[in-house]
């Protein structure tokens, strides 16, 4: 085991000493000192399953377009159909580059007509930032701001998550549908943004509250304590993974990078093409007239014993290298070792047999549907 | 936790438990608490010859996994099987926890491994822990 080599300071979330005063184990993700294990990765991602958990995302980017040209270039930059959305609502979308391949998945809020925050990448944000300049450099009528360090970002998660922030605001989040947000007050602060979002395949909740120290110190405990009677625990990078990998979703640098594309990472029902230009929309309406992608994204289910990981070459059983695994662990809640991985599309077809080498040798696995858990929704 | 005295530790964090010509072997503490939940173990088979400071198997968690170098040269004599299905008992108590057992090919080989104190000595300068 290693020590990563850190050649420049690490940035830190507001929460940083508390995490590290509660002995959560830190990693550099991104460029940042975040907490990968809090108290214990497999019974965080459990209570998040069955109960609820809270996770530090301030890592994350926030930049906000305001102006009569705000809608204009958010449509330009992001590939879903941001005129679509009421205020209040939000969509996954993504940023591309010309050829189709991707800057970054991002979620698009509508805060007001003329107003609308992007929610970005943690390591994309200085990239983001900046390819954002480029595409909107000239556009008229519209004003950027990066916002990233100005919140701190917790997300509150699982079955129990809005009864535990219920008890912290006067605003009924039962009102609040998946995807959708409001302003409330939160713990005594006012206008705290509420989001139903996530990255964990649960329902749950997304607040941006001051990032001052104190304040997001005292949010902290209090979601921790108003969670208490459901079990809650505080979280890391390492349930968040785990989480949205069973949930089959995407993290930048694994499922999506500069070199694939809308096509190949299934995402291609949030590319809208038909809603105007957009950065990528050339590529992508090419890809789709030769045919479509040749190789996508498969989820895979290990059949005999070992754990295909991050990088782990794909091969036909034949003996044929078909591509690698992008994200690969076991998944604590399933139970079974999973995995997502791109192979050419003839073998992406659901039960075919394919091997993944594990440190030299060749250990079956199945392709299967992605995602490989989808929480049972409330039937009212 | 403590490290016990009686045992001899590797670098790269396994410990060696020698009972005259034969020993368990295991990971030690550290190792166990920074791989977090551990899901998998990969050992060798009994007759198999491991070699000093070479890889002999494989530990994983949920999110990494990492080779297991044997302390000393020798002859595997048992497996610990209880481990393929409870890996998670490696976590709960690293240092009775054995992976194998092994004939040592030459005793004095443990000699040039670290005491617990070492171990310990190393730790806090590799880590800062």
């Amino acid at each position: 085991m290693s020590e990563p080599t850190v050649s420049s300071p690490l940035r830190k979330t507001a929460l940083n000493a508390v995490h590290r005063a509660a002995k959560s184990k830190m990693v550099d993700f991104g460029g940042w000192d975040m907490p990968v294990d809090c108290c214990g990765l497999v019974a965080e991602h459990i209570a998040v399953r069955t109960g609820v958990g809270v996770f530090d995302v301030s890592h994350m980017g926030d930049i906000q377009f305001r102006g009569p040209g705000s809608l204009a270039a958010v449509q330009k930059l992001c590939m879903n159909d941001a005129s679509k959305l009421a205020v209040g609502q939000a969509q996954y979308s993504a940023m591309l580059y010309p050829n189709g391949t991707f800057v970054d998945d991002v979620v698009v809020h509508k805060l007001s007509e003329n107003d609308y925050l992007i929610v970005i990448n943690a390591g994309t944000r200085e990239k983001d930032v900046q390819w954002v300049r480029q595409v909107i450099g000239g556009m008229p009528g519209v004003h950027m701001n990066d916002f990233s360090d100005y919140y701190t970002q917790l997300a509150i998660q699982g079955p129990r998550a809005a009864e535990t922030l219920q008890k912290l605001t006067s605003t009924d989040l039962s009102a609040i549908k998946n995807y959708w947000f409001t302003w409330g007050q939160v713990c005594g602060l006012h206008n705290v943004m509420i989001a139903r979002t996530g990255y964990t395949g649960e329902d749950g909740f997304e607040i941006y509250i001051p990032s001052d120290e104190p304040t997001s110190a005292r949010v902290w405990g209090e979601v921790l304590a108003a969670g208490a009677e459901f079990g809650i625990l505080a979280c890391g990078l390492g349930a968040r993974n785990t989480l949205r990998l069973e949930a089959g979703m995407a993290l930048y640098g694994h499922e999506i990078s500069d070199t694939i594309n809308v096509f190949e990472a299934g995402l291609g029902r949030y590319a809208k093409l038909d809603k105007g230009d957009f950065v990528g929309r050339d590529a992508l309406m090419e890809i789709q007239a030769a045919g479509g992608p040749k190789r996508k994204l498969v989820g895979l289910e290990m059949i005999e014993r070992g754990i295909g990981r991050d990088g782990y070459p794909v091969f036909s059983l034949d003996g044929k290298r078909l591509g690698e695994i992008t994200s690969g662990s076991p998944g604590p809640f399933l139970k079974k070792n999973i995995a997502m991985a791109y192979v050419p599309v003839e073998f992406g077809v659901l039960d075919t047999e394919v091997a993944v080498e594990i440190r030299g040798q060749r250990v079956k696995a199945l392709v299967v549907a992605l995602p490989f858990y989808k929480r049972a929704r409330k039937s009212t | 936790m403590a490290y016990p005295a009686t045992y001899r530790y590797t670098k790269e964090h396994e410990w060696i438990q020698v009972d005259g010509s034969t020993g368990n072997v295991g990971i030690t503490d550290y190792a166990q608490d920074s791989l977090g939940d551990i899901v998998f173990v990969d050992l060798p088979k009994v007759g198999d010859a491991v070699e000093a400071g070479k890889t002999f198997g494989s530990v994983e968690s949920v999110k990494a996994v990492s080779d297991l170098f044997s302390p000393v040269s020798g002859k595997v004599t048992a497996v610990n099987e209880s481990l393929k299905d409870k890996p998670e008992t490696i976590n709960t108590d690293a240092n009775t926890t054995w992976l194998l057992k092994i004939t040592l090919a030459d005793a004095k080989q443990v000699d040039g491994l670290l005491t617990a104190a070492e171990y310990e000595k190393f730790l806090s300068e590799e880590t800062g822990h």
